[in-house]
């Protein structure tokens, strides 16, 4: 990684967050702070970039008042209640005076995208060295007026003291000083050795909470400016299907419709984030538009994809995944050793496509005038929205301001700006603000789907039962496809989440991607492609236990084999891609997996906590550089059907910032994680999707989950790893393996409920 | 011109009679704290009180709620002050708090009802409301401290 300095920041920065000029501001800069290069998106946007580039992350004002900037978006993993506390702990500063301010979107602070789980991860250092970049000027000013070495001096609570005299000055009093100092070297500056980091690894208050609770929020949605039209589209129903013709006699005979605005559909060879066309609903509420657009009479053309259909796609599929396909790690001979082998055993498991389903359907708002245009968005991924919106008006960069707004949840649906650039589109053509609202019907049905996937998995056991050989094929239409329509074969970064990676002790390992076209935008959704391999490897772990009369729980364990790091080697492959970061920082540890696997069955009483009628199943997996492992217990209700009824998840994280959120992390992955287990399901049918909302695509009520959800994260001085995501994968075998235990039924394929269980 | 009783003040409104109630407060009298989600019932993002009645408000069309007074979460309190606000806080539920009005209307008219809900009761009456997030563990949890609260035994 690139060495950042911290640097003094420009005036018009700060105008542009609307803070004071004057005071202290400091940045991180590459080499010459100059801007970083843009982000790439799209097909790379899974692995992490770099870290914070440059920006302005923190601000002191004369009158003592800290600002810490929050580049990343706020989607309820309670990032803004994290990283400006971390600064002011390296600070040393009393939160009562510091100001959270959330980054609008820009080049200059670096990657935004969040996604990845990495918003700690990419922040933690580079926010540090910000705030004792700044902490240094301080104490430099006070040490210099009291006469003393500034090694005597400390920073705490918004002040700098000096023990030995008892003398104290304000940050305020030492700002305005501070701000003409130069920079100090980055070797000159010490961070604060952790235990000094008095709430960081704490149970942080939500900063947010009182504004939610009281209805005060701002949420995408809920923007509101003077002359504001609401828009609801007609999307074409087919991923590349056109408008052929459309009558809107009646819709614009609707009370409140101003107007209707066809949109063009994606342009060049990709979808990308570019919106999807269709004819636009203008009017002066969001009923009128809603009414008005039920009203249009539309001729489709639903163009290329029309025939993509689940049932006869997943044949294809499965039949992709029994053929060999291009070896993608390899070590050993397993063709060999499956041929010696004592006994093998072979599965095939299968999982649709999923919707995100966030509560805040898509939603923005814009405003275009001959200056630009200003957006407010929840978006994940302002840069990629501020580029989109550019592209899609044909204005340069730097006319567009991405503001991002609370966002009522993401799970990456909202990385992609499809819908900001649809708002700013629509205010073009109206000449007025408008604000473009998605129905769930339109979230449900025209997202950025969860690939569906078939895997292929088999072992040969030697005559102990011990795990020789390991094939695993895996087949589903990649996320590049969603920007360059001819690629069929899952990238490496897809790759890396979960067959890659997968430390295994058999010594003869083959992995294998097999080509699957796309007919929909495919896109990241917690945890991406994890859902998908941890559910067929965990089972299949579950299966050769079973077939062993083993104790799922060692033979797990064994198959891992003993802790160690697995090298790339010793893996198969030329690189691990490791979510971006380097393997000598976040090695593949077997020894964390083991740990939070008998930690968990530790506190879930594994041995002992299967009972009449109830079941337990577990299982682990490693991603975003968190090792997390999952009991589920289950039982069946009254009327026959699987419940579950308490789950444990132990995770390791490394350095957690903000415990609370890591916990409240953890159990919103179980219930997400329940929810793809139990009901997640889209599927096609004349190439449009076939549900319409949540009564046809379900997500796990109050009534379905478990009294209790048992949460530990590991304490670990480990560097950071993901928080958001993790929790999602070992979720679904975990219950599915309990199924199992429960009523002999293995099922290879979720959701549950679809199989009657 | 129709009149609508709302958070203890009375509004003129003129709005197509079939117009759903969340939209009106959302789109015509500026309280954007009442949420949609899936204009079906079947989220109850967008719950709101009809005479102290969780109700799910975008279903229901204006000129159905005739002198009945609607209570939003911007009615509930101005300063977080409600013991299920309260309890809410303390017990740090809200992860991206989006379904969160919705969930705290339903709750605190379930302690009107039922002073001391059982977990039975609190899943009877939270159960319309969805949380992508998966806030459920901890809102079960708020629900019997805001029940404490309210009774005054802390
Ligand atoms: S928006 Fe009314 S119940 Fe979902
Ligand atoms: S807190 Fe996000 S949907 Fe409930």
């Amino acid at each position: 990684m690139e060495q950042q300095r911290v640097v003094l920041l420009r005036r018009s920065f700060l105008a542009g967050l609307g803070l004071a000029a004057g005071g202290l501001a400091l940045g991180l800069a590459a080499g010459d702070a100059e801007a970083a290069p843009p982000a790439p998106l799209g097909p790379t946007a899974l692995p992490s970039q770099p870290g914070l580039r440059t920006g302005v992350f923190l601000h002191i004002a004369t009158d003592g008042t800290v600002s810490v900037v929050c580049h990343r978006s706020e989607m309820g993993q309670g990032i803004r209640s994290s990283l400006p506390v971390l600064v002011a702990d390296e600070l040393g500063a009393d939160m009562a005076r510091v100001k959270i301010v959330q980054g609008d979107g820009d080049k200059a602070y670096g990657d935004q995208n969040t996604d990845g789980s990495r918003s700690v991860r990419d922040g933690y250092e580079p926010m540090r060295r910000v705030g004792a970049t700044a902490r240094a000027m301080l104490v430099a000013v006070a040490a210099k007026k009291w006469r003393v070495p500034a090694a005597e001096c400390v920073a705490e609570q918004h002040a700098v003291h000096h023990a030995k005299s008892k003398r104290s000055l304000d940050f305020r009093e030492l700002v305005a000083d501070a701000a003409k100092l130069p920079v100090p070297d980055a070797k000159t500056v010490a961070l604060r050795p952790v235990s000094e980091l008095k709430r960081v690894g704490g149970l942080l208050p939500l900063l947010d909470g009182p504004a939610i609770v009281t209805g005060a929020a701002q949420f995408g949605a809920d923007v509101r400016l003077p002359g504001m039209l609401t828009a609801v589209i007609a999307r074409p129903p087919v991923v590349g299907g056109k408008v052929v013709r459309y009558d809107g006699a009646r819709a614009l005979a609707v009370a409140g419709v101003k107007k209707l605005v066809e949109l063009p559909g994606p342009q060049g060879g990709a979808v990308g984030f570019q919106p999807l066309g269709g004819v636009a609903v203008v009017a002066d509420t969001t009923w009128a538009a809603m009414r008005g657009r039920a009203a249009l009479q539309i001729e489709w053309d639903h163009g290329a994809n029309a025939a993509y259909d689940s049932a006869t796609y997943r044949e294809a599929l499965s039949g992709a995944a029994r053929a060999p396909g291009k070896v993608v790690r390899k070590v050993g001979d397993v063709d060999g050793a499956l041929a010696k082998a004592a006994r093998t055993l072979e599965a095939e498991y299968y999982v649709p496509h999923l919707a995100h389903a966030a509560m805040e359907p898509p939603s923005a708002v814009a405003r275009v005038d001959a200056n630009g245009c200003e957006v407010w968005a929840p978006t994940q991924n302002p840069q990629a929205a501020r580029t989109e919106v550019a592209r899609a008006l044909g204005v340069d960069e730097a006319k567009v301001t991405v503001h991002v707004t609370f966002l009522g949840g993401g799970f990456g649906r909202k990385s992609k700006p499809d819908y900001v650039a649809e708002a700013a589109l629509l205010a073009r053509a109206m000449g007025t603000p408008v604000r473009v609202q998605w129905t769930r019907e339109d979230d449900v049905q025209s997202g950025y789907f969860h690939s569906v996937s078939a895997q292929y998995l088999k072992a040969g056991l030697d005559a102990d039962g011990k795990v020789s050989a390991w094939l695993h094929r895996t087949a589903f239409p990649p996320i590049p496809s969603t920007f360059d329509g001819r690629v069929k074969t899952p990238s490496d970064n897809e790759l890396g989440l979960g067959v890659l990676d997968l430390a295994l002790a058999a010594p003869n390992v083959r992995a294998e991607a097999c080509d699957a076209p796309a007919h929909i935008r495919i896109g990241w959704l917690r945890s991406v492609c994890n859902i998908f391999h941890a559910f067929a490897v965990q089972s299949f772990i579950d299966e050769i236990a079973h077939a062993r009369q083993a104790d799922p729980r060692e033979v797990l364990l064994e198959v891992l084999g003993p802790a160690r790091h697995a090298t790339p080697a010793e893996l198969g492959v030329q690189k691990v891609p490791n979510y971006g970061a380097p393997i000598e920082q976040h090695p593949v540890d077997v020894g964390r997996l083991r740990h939070v696997i008998e930690r968990v069955t530790e506190i879930s009483g594994w041995s002992a906590a299967r009972k009449a009628g109830r079941a337990v199943g577990l299982a682990a997996h490693r991603s975003f550089l968190t090792y997390v492992a999952v009991v589920a217990a289950v039982s069946k209700d009254a009327l026959g059907k699987v419940q579950v009824d308490e789950v444990w998840l132990v995770a390791d994280a490394g350095t957690v910032i903000n415990l609370d959120r890591a916990r409240s992390q953890m159990e919103g992955a179980v219930v997400f994680g329940m929810s793809i287990a139990l009901h997640g399901a889209i599927t096609m049918k004349g190439g449009a999707v076939e549900q319409t909302n949540f009564r046809d695509y379900p997500v796990v009520r109050t009534t379905e989950v478990p009294q209790r959800i048992h949460v530990e994260i590991v304490k670990s001085d480990a560097p950071p790893g993901g928080v958001g995501e993790p929790g999602v994968p070992p979720v679904a075998p975990a219950i599915a393996n309990a199924v199992f235990a429960l009523t002999k039924t293995r099922a290879r394929e979720l959701p549950l409920r679809r199989l009657g269980l | 011109m129709m009149k609508i009783h709302i958070n203890g003040s009375v509004r003129e409104i003129d709005v197509s009679p079939d117009m759903p109630l969340l939209w009106v407060l959302r789109d015509v009298l500026g309280l954007p704290g009442t949420k949609f989600g899936c204009g079906m019932a079947q989220c109850g993002a967008c719950t709101v009180h009809l005479d102290g009645k969780p109700t799910r408000s975008c279903v229901l069309p204006v000129s159905s709620v005739g002198a009945r007074e609607v209570t939003t979460i911007e009615g509930l309190s101005s300063d977080a002050s409600h013991p299920v606000q309260r309890a809410w806080a303390e017990a740090d539920v809200v992860q991206c708090g989006y379904c969160q009005s919705g969930q705290i209307m339903t709750a605190a008219a379930l302690l009107e009802k039922k002073p001391d809900p059982s977990d039975a009761d609190i899943d009877a009456a939270m159960s319309p409301h969805l949380c992508r997030c998966g806030t459920y563990v901890r809102i079960r949890g708020a629900v019997h401290l805001a029940s404490r609260l309210k009774r005054g035994e802390r």
